[in-house]
């Protein structure tokens, strides 16, 4: 970091820690929810990578645009989304963010403008495009924040919509999340070229690699990014460096990677180094991070009890929402 | 009255598309070749002139990316047409057209909906061979969240496009290949509806069921049938998915036969939903066992006689409508 920590002042820095945390608990909840039954489906958990999200979605205004992919709890909380109507949406029920109808992979918001979840790895791309596209001709100057894994780049609409991207200059921050395994696949087992900003160098689109284990690092370069995009109308890359510390999904028994490695990564826990640098620098005590944590313990415990309360949509309701009139 | 012209398909398209340019500056046309080269199949020629290139863009071969920009598009409040050159190639989109198309209206609890339109030429008969032939509507009819529609007319080729633009969900028009010449007269201000099967023909007989580049086939057929003394009933469904039953259910009802003509392959095609819905509705108002006229079971050859005995043909709709009437008729 160029800056030193203390420029971004206390309120700020403790804001990222509450972010992260919020991901962190909510998710782990979830994990207990699944093995109680309560959420069902596949779940894949964000944990590990919260600081991609974190960085990422504070530099996003009101009017932005965010497609995302089924990794999607963290960008979909702090995009705004409310934890009660996330969690609904986990079990199922009405009150959730997609009515119940979407689930963990398939979150969805037209308040906070947030398209989507996509359980097609590689789908919302050219979702993203398209988005931008409008804006464009509407003249208006929204980002479009596009999420997506390294998984993706080996599909190729990721090469189509880079290539489309770049040749109409749309207003796209492609946010790469490099965990290095596609599912259990290693980047260097599926592709010839793992350097990934030259992917976008080679659609001469502009990049930039940042360790998506440094929310403040994130923060910056998401930060450049984002002005670059909102002021010259251009696509642009980012490629986060991160890691998930839990199974790809409930189902994965993690045959294709080693404990060690795991272990390795997780003494870069992003919650965890972010809060010791804050106490090395005076900006946060222990006090500050269980104040912090028992407050967002309690509104995941508020989001679960929401969604017990929730209520099923009748079955005769079934058919509704495939068009638009009931056909 | 509302005076009436003498158009093309192709031109009753292109009309369609500049009107609704006109009308709405919400919409604009992307595709391969719409601009510069005028269109495929010169149905977008002059509209590049006409309202410039942001609103007429000329896209990459990259039907996934440009179908799906498509989609996103209409999220954002534009009214996209998205042209793709032929049906075969639309399966280079088919994810983005069946997983978000299709999907996010219901997956987003109605939040979002996707105003649409997908054209797409389709069909065979110019021996283009095996991968710019066939007949895929029948996949995407079988869809939900998708609507279908297939103009076998001038006049639905110069009025479905506007209330497919209204619709709020993804609207996919296979125009077939074999009618942009066909030539009628269109009453100008002509409103069609996208909901419902036509009376192509009245007859009391038989019911011969079709849609898109097979109906001019099956009013051949009825022109036949009459020297037999068979008067047949031709159903234009217009529209694939939601399919209207009740148009070719009621004319079933009162001819008590009925002839499926599809240009897809027999096996799980439209045709066999159709003769199902019958079966399952009106079975006890036959007098004959449904019949079909489909595709034959092979990908479509190049050779002109080869080509030609792939596909329904007027002596077959006219053989299998006979059939019908047992030896009395033959």
């Amino acid at each position: 970091m160029s800056r030193g920590i203390a420029s971004y002042g206390r309120e700020f820095c403790l804001r990222l820690v509450r972010n992260m945390l919020r991901i962190r608990r909510m998710e782990e909840r979830c994990a207990q929810l699944y093995g109680e039954g309560k959420i069902r489906g596949f779940l894949h958990l964000y944990i590990g990578e919260e600081a991609v999200a974190t960085g990422v979605m504070a530099n996003l205004r009101a009017e932005d645009a965010v497609v995302a992919t089924y990794r999607e709890h963290g960008h979909a909380l702090l995009r705004g989304i409310s934890m009660n109507a996330i969690m609904a949406e986990m079990f199922g029920k009405r009150e959730g963010c997609s009515r119940g109808r979407g689930g963990s992979m398939h979150l969805f918001d037209a308040a906070t403008r947030f398209y989507g979840g996509n359980a097609i790895v590689g789908g919302g791309l050219p979702i993203a495009l398209g988005l931008a596209l409008a804006h464009r001709l509407q003249s208006i100057r929204p980002v479009t924040a596009c999420v997506f894994g390294e998984g993706a780049i080996a599909e190729g609409v990721f090469h189509e919509s880079m290539n489309l991207a770049a040749l109409w200059q749309l207003p796209v921050l492609f946010c790469c999340e490099n965990n290095l395994y596609a599912m259990g696949t290693a980047l260097a087992r599926s592709e010839s070229q793992t350097d990934l900003a030259k992917k976008a160098s080679s659609y001469n689109m502009t990049s930039a690699s940042v360790d998506g284990m440094d929310v403040l690092a994130v923060y910056e370069t998401a930060k450049s990014a984002s002005a670059y995009v909102r002021e010259t109308g251009k696509p642009y890359f980012l490629e986060l460096q991160t890691y998930r510390f839990r199974a790809h999904s409930m189902f994965d028994p993690e045959l294709y990677r080693d404990k060690a490695e795991v272990e390795e990564w997780k003494k870069r826990g992003p919650i965890h180094n972010f809060t010791q640098q804050l106490k090395r620098a005076g900006l946060m005590s222990e006090e500050d991070f269980l104040a912090i944590d028992h407050e967002v313990l309690a509104e995941v415990e508020a989001s679960v009890a929401f969604a017990e309360a929730g209520q099923w949509e009748p079955v005769e309701d079934l058919t509704r929402d495939v068009y638009t009139e009931a056909t | 009255m509302n005076a009436a012209r003498k158009l093309t398909y192709r031109d009753a398209l292109r009309e369609a598309m500049r009107e609704a340019m006109q009308r709405d500056g919400r919409v604009f046309v992307m595709g391969e070749d719409v601009g510069r080269y005028g269109g495929t199949y010169a149905v977008t020629k002059g509209l590049l002139e006409e309202f410039g290139a942001e609103r007429v863009r000329d896209t990459p071969l990259s039907e996934l990316a440009f179908v799906g920009t498509g989609i996103g598009a209409a999220l954002g409040g534009m009214r996209p047409i998205v042209e793709v050159m032929t049906v075969n190639f639309s399966l280079l989109a088919l994810d983005q057209i069946v997983n978000n198309a299709a999907t996010i209206r219901h997956m987003s609890g109605g939040q979002f909906s996707i105003p649409l339109v997908i054209r797409m030429t389709t069909g065979a008969g110019r021996q283009l061979a095996a991968q710019h032939s066939h007949s895929l509507e029948g996949w995407y009819a079988h869809v939900p969240g998708i609507k279908v529609l297939a103009p076998a007319t001038v006049e639905d080729a110069r009025g479905m496009l506007w209330p497919a633009l209204e619709d709020p969900d993804p609207v996919l028009i296979f125009e077939h290949a074999q009618l942009f010449g066909v030539t009628a007269e269109v009453s100008e201000g002509a409103v069609v509806d996208i909901r419902h099967a036509k009376v192509a023909r009245e007859g009391a007989n038989v019911t011969l069921i079709t849609y898109g580049g097979m109906l001019p086939k099956a009013l051949q057929a009825a022109q036949e049938l009459v020297a037999d003394g068979i008067e047949a009933e031709v159903i234009d469904l217009r529209v694939l998915r939601p399919l209207d039953s009740e148009s070719f259910l009621a004319s079933v009802r009162k001819t008590r036969r009925a002839v499926v003509i599809d240009e897809g392959w027999r096996s799980g095609s439209l045709s066999a939903e159709i003769s199902a819905r019958i079966m399952e509705q009106a079975f006890f108002d036959l007098d004959a066992p449904v019949a079909r006229v489909c595709s034959e079971e092979v990908p479509i050859p190049y050779p002109k006689h080869l080509e030609d005995a792939a596909l329904p043909q007027v002596d077959k709709i006219v053989a299998a409508a006979r059939a019908l009437f047992g030896a009395a008729a033959q």
